[in-house]
């Protein structure tokens, strides 16, 4: 499940999008975060989604996997969106009594719920652009990069990027020691699916320890390992793959950044 | 290549609540000189000190007394670290512990990152190494979706690309299957055989021991055989005796010939016992 | 007695990673049988253990222990689970405990027996297991790899099941620790008259040393199945699997390919001997 959250996100191809330097994209896709909390007309809104749609129809990535990225976040924009469907104050439309209770559901209140539900998807849907066409290394990369220059500031950047490298890198690892643990102490005997919440959390000791046994255990060995290949943190490391910005990087950037602007000049309508 | 000299080796072991130190000696006096382009066996069952031999070559460990080189250059001295640890790369034997990055090909290229190697120049040395463990279709797989002998395949690529001299590989066939065994077996061959590459090999597996040229020996802390292959493996009751095993046929030999039948007693293969058991049936015939 | 009818199992049905894991697998072991179940990593024998003890479902087919169809839903699990024992391969990363004792008596503390049977088993299961009293006080991550491993064989021994089930018992421990191993399992299936022992195993010789009966799977099914000396007596096919067959047997085939008259069902170096010698004389 863990799994599937982190890496099972990226799907590899071609496309335009895949090509793109890592950093050009986190970047946008912070404008595009920005962006959205933004907009304000009815007419900056269609045109940001219709935006979307052609980065959508760029990335040549079936809509499924968008979708899918949703789906564990329906029930948080749902439950926003009904929220503030009920509690925003203002000009009652309809409103019914439950025991002394007046529930009214306002203009504004459908006003700010649509608007919630549209951020909130829009919001997933970009990030998604970005997970799913970017592999979690070059993600990684990329905010190495980013974060580099401040390491003037003591920002460890080299070794936030490992550690994220690593966990990509173990997460199969340990979901699987996790399910062969688990069965083991299930054949012992052990009840994970206790109704008793108690009962329940007493049940994870036999799985977190050896768990946890195992992952310093691997921890020192990876250290050794690591150190028998000349680590020696960030300083003079070299890279195999050396991202550059190119030109396509550049007019794409310019693309997106006129289209933006043309969006915000929308809004003033 | 690699040298010791009366190497020693201790762990200093306090006790919290008395507060008496011991001290438990894991090497007493190792000396041993392994030739560039050898290939050496080291045999010992768990415990023996065979591993923490190995982790001396590489400079994870430093002797607690007497020397180690590395091609001339003192563990000891830290100056050398880098110079000893890429020209005697090692192996270890959890294929998932030792690999660091999530795509096979940035796995080889890490090592000569570290080192400030060129990108074209660790582009050149990753599809090179890659090549000669066979693993340059696996090149953007991820290590996870490996078998054990591709992954050990891969550790052992990740540790080509510094370009060493010498490769020393700690028990790393101990936790694959009999595939994964000689997948690893036959990499290391192929290492020393065309690339001229000195390795030594940190076994309890017999028969891997038998393709070395050279079998060391360690039983508490010491070095109590160093010989050929062929002369280690004729010393059957020995070998038992320090808990190790011998190949099948080699043993059936070694009855046969104290029940008194003539054949020779250093037999390591298939092959050659049945050339001989048949030469004996031919002259029983007659 | 285990009885298998016709299980298939089709790992992750309906998703990108559908594959069917088992085909039509069926099989009797009798009680008080010693049995190897061998084959190349991905044949299956792990996915069919734990068939056995109902951590996994069968797609479709049948599983008995002794008459009690273990894939019926209403089957009482935990009862299943006590009566079949697993250890897995490297058991000794399941231990959890502060001491040896505590850990061993994980299994029968979940039965809910009383303290004093409790004290009984785990004393039982270390005596069986040959693992010292004065480990018991101490804590499992003290032990060496070897007395690790069996600390977590007496655990599951501790349920006092009926059918012991070892995934590769020998994995990783060097000549003597295997040998240790192994005369553990011919001693509990010398001291249990009743109990099914079945141990997984890539090394041949550890099989010929050891079991009495051997079931080969391949690709998902059961290829071979018969006697130690009935199944090492198809070397052959068993090469094609990609399977390792014990020097010795490769020894003696090329001998009898050569006209030599020896059996051809030699699988250990004692046996050979005896066959030669006979021969010689």
């Amino acid at each position: 499940m863990f799994k599937d959250i982190i890496i099972g996100q990226y799907v590899p191809g071609k496309s335009v999008l895949h090509r793109l330097d890592p950093k050009i994209k986190i970047i946008l896709t912070l404008a595009y975060i920005i962006m959205l909390f933004m907009l304000k007309s009815p007419l900056a809104y269609a045109a940001f989604a219709a935006a979307t749609a052609a980065l959508i129809a760029l990335s040549c990535i079936n809509l499924r996997f968008f979708l899918k990225g949703l789906r564990p976040m329906l029930f948080i924009i749902v439950f926003t969106a009904v929220i503030n469907l009920f509690f925003t104050p203002g000009e009652a439309l309809a409103s019914a009594h439950v025991f002394r209770w007046t529930i009214s559901v306002t203009k504004e209140g459908v006003r700010m719920a649509a608007v919630m539900f549209y951020r909130l998807v829009l919001l997933v849907t970009g990030t998604s652009l970005l997970t799913l066409t970017t592999s979690p290394l070059m993600l990684t990369d990329g905010i190495e990069k980013l974060l580099s220059p401040l390491t003037i500031v003591r920002v460890p950047a080299h070794e936030i990027a490992m550690m994220m490298t690593i966990a990509i890198r173990f997460i199969p690892t340990l979901a699987e020691e996790t399910d062969k643990i688990q069965k083991a102490q299930t054949a012992r005997g052990a009840d994970f699916s206790s109704k008793n919440l108690i009962k329940r959390i007493k049940a994870m000791i036999p799985l977190l320890v050896p768990l946890f046994v195992s992952a310093f255990r691997r921890a020192d060995e990876l250290a050794t390992a690591m150190d028998a290949r000349c680590y020696n943190g960030g300083s003079r490391r070299t890279r195999l793959h050396e991202s550059h910005i190119g030109k396509a990087d550049i007019l794409y950037a310019s693309v997106y950044i006129a289209v933006c602007i043309s969006v915000l000049a929308l809004n003033a309508v | 290549m690699l040298e010791t000299k009366n190497l020693y080796f201790r762990y200093r072991d306090e006790d919290l609540e008395t507060g008496e130190v011991e001290y438990d000696e894991i090497l007493h006096g190792i000396n041993l000189n392994i030739k560039k382009g050898s290939f050496t066996a080291v045999l010992g069952h768990n415990g023996s000190g065979k591993s923490t031999l190995a982790k001396h070559f590489n400079a994870i460990l430093l002797p607690s007394g007497g020397k180690v080189y590395v091609k001339g250059m003192d563990t000891a001295d830290e100056r050398n670290l880098f110079g000893i640890r890429s020209t005697a790369g090692m192996v270890f034997q959890n294929p998932d512990n030792q690999l660091v990055a999530a795509i096979v090909e940035d796995e080889a290229a890490f090592a000569p990152e570290n080192l400030g190697v060129e990108p074209k120049e660790i582009r050149r040395r990753v599809d090179e190494c890659l090549g000669i463990v066979g693993m340059t279709e696996f090149a953007h797989s991820e290590p996870s979706k490996l078998s054990g002998g591709q992954k050990q395949r891969v550790a052992i690529a990740s540790v080509l690309t510094m370009e060493p001299e010498c490769i020393i590989l700690d028990e790393p066939t101990a936790m694959l299957d009999p595939k994964g065994r000689e997948e690893v077996m036959r990499t290391i061959q192929k290492l020393n055989r065309e690339k001229g590459m000195t390795v030594v090999l940190i076994t309890h597996y017999m028969d891997e021991a038998a393709s070395a040229d050279r079998v060391i020996v360690i039983d508490n802390g010491s070095i109590v055989l160093d010989d050929v292959p062929k002369k280690v493996f004729a010393q059957v009751d020995r070998l038992r005796e320090l808990g190790l095993d011998t190949p099948q046929v080699t043993e059936l030999a070694h009855m046969l010939r104290h029940d008194g039948f003539d054949l020779p007693g250093d037999i390591l293969s298939v092959d050659e016992a049945a050339e001989k058991l048949m030469e004996l049936f031919g002259k029983m015939r007659k | 007695m285990i009885k298998a009818e016709h299980v298939n199992y089709i790992y992750q049905p309906g998703m990108a990673g559908e594959r069917q894991a088992l085909f039509d697998i069926s099989m009797e072991i009798a009680d008080g049988t010693l049995n190897a179940l061998i084959g190349h990593t991905g044949s299956g024998k792990s996915t069919l253990i734990q068939h056995f003890n109902a951590l996994v479902r069968p797609t479709s087919g049948r599983i008995f222990i002794d008459g009690t169809d273990v894939t019926d839903k209403k089957t009482d699990l935990r009862e299943v689970r006590r009566r079949v024992g697993l250890v897995f391969q490297y058991p000794e990363h399941q231990l959890f405990e502060e001491t040896v004792e505590k850990d061993i008596a994980f299994g029968p503390r979940n039965l809910g027996l009383t303290d004093e049977e409790i004290k009984e088993r785990v004393h039982a299961a270390s005596a069986a297991v040959g693992l010292k009293e004065k480990y018991l006080s101490r804590s499992p991550f003290e032990l060496s790899g070897g007395q690790k491993r069996r600390a977590a064989i007496a655990g599951v021994l501790a349920m006092n099941p009926e059918v012991l089930i070892l995934d590769e018992p020998t994995a990783g421990l060097d000549p003597r620790g295997r040998d240790a191993i192994l005369d553990i399992i011919k001693q509990l299936h010398a001291q249990n008259p009743r109990m099914i022992i079945i141990f997984v195993s890539h090394s041949m010789e550890d099989v010929a040393k050891t079991a009495e009966y051997v079931y080969v799977m391949n690709r998902g099914r059961l290829a071979i199945r018969g006697t130690t000396a009935e199944v090492f007596a198809e070397g052959g096919e068993l090469v094609k699997m990609g399977l390792n067959v014990p020097q010795v047997t490769l020894l003696v085939n090329r001998l009898i390919e050569a006209g030599i008259p020896l059996p051809r069902d030699v699988y250990t170096v004692k046996y050979a001997v005896k066959e030669i010698e006979r021969l010689l004389r």
